[in-house]
């Protein structure tokens, strides 16, 4: 895994149904594009996030491919709505192979 | 069924933006968190402004929103890095900070708005990285962490954090007014190719644009700053490093007694301002 990667998330504690509320992530990490060389001119190996998923319990909410110009620390923000209390969980699939997980609890009412 | 509407925006980090000449903010408070940070205060009365002002204000509205909700203040991520670092046992002691400061980081409340400051017990003028490394070498058995180095200006940040919103209150008589006066003579003097001061800049034109950049009172109420430009926490000496660069003059090395003395004089410019690190700036 790579070096002091720390996912973040903020969702509300609770929503009205059907109401559009915001979730925001960021998660830290280098993001090494695979575009640099090092100071003896060797290419430095890509190691990104490549992907980031989002469910609710249980069902698909959001997926993005993440690709090399994605800054360091990507900062990933959407809307969503729900009708019933649940649990939100969130992955970050690294290109070592690594996933980080989270996950945030919400009430409805 | 479970509806969910999506409107999904994925946002770099990073912001890259043109220069555009933008009117400094005038507002005087900024409220991070309920928190409330003072932008303007009257100056003190050995500086030749009317008004100090926090280099938040100088900032673009993108630049300053990144400040103002701390999920989006790309410097929390190394908040908790510190916060990590700070819980984890190094040194022959076996020890972390964790097991001395029971009270955890809230324990330094207060302390970044006085710093640097005459400590008695040490007998010299202290600083955040003077204190981090005394503990790690004399209570810790570990090795000193490098300034201007990611787990360093880490740590700063997350003891700053404690005392974000109070006034800075940096003493510059006692036995600190030597090298304040030090510090003084180094901000008005002239150094590099394009033969400049710090003051030619910060106290002689803040508020306009140098090239894209819209000139602030280079304050250090808001240390560490994350920078947009870098992606990382940059450190007092590290900025004042990059200051003289930009004037083409060879910089003092992070930790030498010339910035030591710099950093006292321009925090205490700063007298009246807020704690505001870790701030965000481009
Ligand atoms: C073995 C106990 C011990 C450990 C471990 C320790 N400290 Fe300390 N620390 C002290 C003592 C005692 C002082 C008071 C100054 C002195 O006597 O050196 C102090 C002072 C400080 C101060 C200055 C506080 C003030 O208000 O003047 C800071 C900041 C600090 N420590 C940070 C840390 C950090 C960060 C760590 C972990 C990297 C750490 N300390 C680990 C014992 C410890
Ligand atoms: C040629 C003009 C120039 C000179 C001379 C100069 N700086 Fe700066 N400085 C800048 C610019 C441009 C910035 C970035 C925009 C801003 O905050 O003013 C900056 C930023 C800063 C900041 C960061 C402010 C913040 O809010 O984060 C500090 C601190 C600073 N300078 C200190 C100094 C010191 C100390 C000196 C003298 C060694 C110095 N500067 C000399 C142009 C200059």
């Amino acid at each position: 895994m790579a070096d002091n990667v720390k996912p973040r998330v903020r969702v509300p504690r609770s929503a009205a149904a059907g109401e559009a509320f915001e979730i925001k992530t960021l998660i830290s990490h280098k993001m090494e594009s695979g575009q640099r060389k090092d100071s003896d001119g060797n290419p430095i190996p890509r190691s990104i996030i490549n992907h980031f998923s989002c469910d609710f319990n249980g069902e698909n909410v959001i997926q993005a491919a993440l690709e090399g110009a994605i800054s360091t620390n990507p900062y990933i923000q959407f809307e969503a709505s729900i009708e019933e209390s649940g649990t939100f969980t969130f992955t970050w699939q690294d290109d070592d192979g690594s996933e980080y997980t989270d996950s945030k609890d919400i009430a409805v009412g | 069924m479970k509806k969910f509407t999506l409107s999904a925006a994925v946002a770099a980090t990073i912001a890259i933006f043109a220069g555009a000449a933008s009117a400094e903010s005038n507002s005087a408070v900024l409220t991070i968190d309920g928190q409330e940070i003072t932008l303007r205060a009257a100056a003190p009365d050995y500086i030749d402004v009317d008004e100090v002002i926090s280099g938040w204000s100088f900032r673009t509205a993108e630049t300053q929103a990144l400040q103002m909700d701390d999920f989006d203040n790309p410097g929390m991520i190394f908040v908790d890095q510190a916060i990590d670092d700070w819980n984890t046992v190094d040194g022959s002691e076996g020890k972390s900070c964790a097991s001395c400061h029971t009270g955890g980081p809230e324990e330094f409340a207060g302390l970044r708005a006085e710093l640097p400051r005459w400590d008695e017990a040490q007998g010299k003028v202290m600083n955040m990285e003077d204190y981090i490394n005394l503990s790690r070498v004399e209570h810790m058995g570990a090795e000193p962490w490098k300034w201007a180095k990611p787990r360093m200006d880490a740590m700063v940040a997350l003891i700053s954090l404690q005392s974000r919103g109070m006034p800075i209150n940096v003493a510059v008589d006692g036995p600190a007014a030597d090298m304040w006066e030090a510090g003084r003579e180094l901000y008005y003097t002239r150094v590099g190719q394009l033969d400049m001061a710090c003051s030619n800049c910060h106290e002689d034109n803040y508020g306009v644009m140098i090239r894209a950049d819209h000139l602030s009172q280079g304050q250090i109420n808001g240390f560490p700053t994350y920078r947009l430009k870098n992606a990382k926490l940059n450190s007092t000496h590290a900025r004042f490093s990059g200051c003289m660069k930009n004037i083409r003059a060879q910089p003092f090395a992070v930790g030498s007694d010339e910035f030591r003395a710099l950093e006292l004089y321009v925090a205490s410019r700063g007298n009246g301002l807020s704690v505001e690190g870790p701030s965000v700036r481009n």
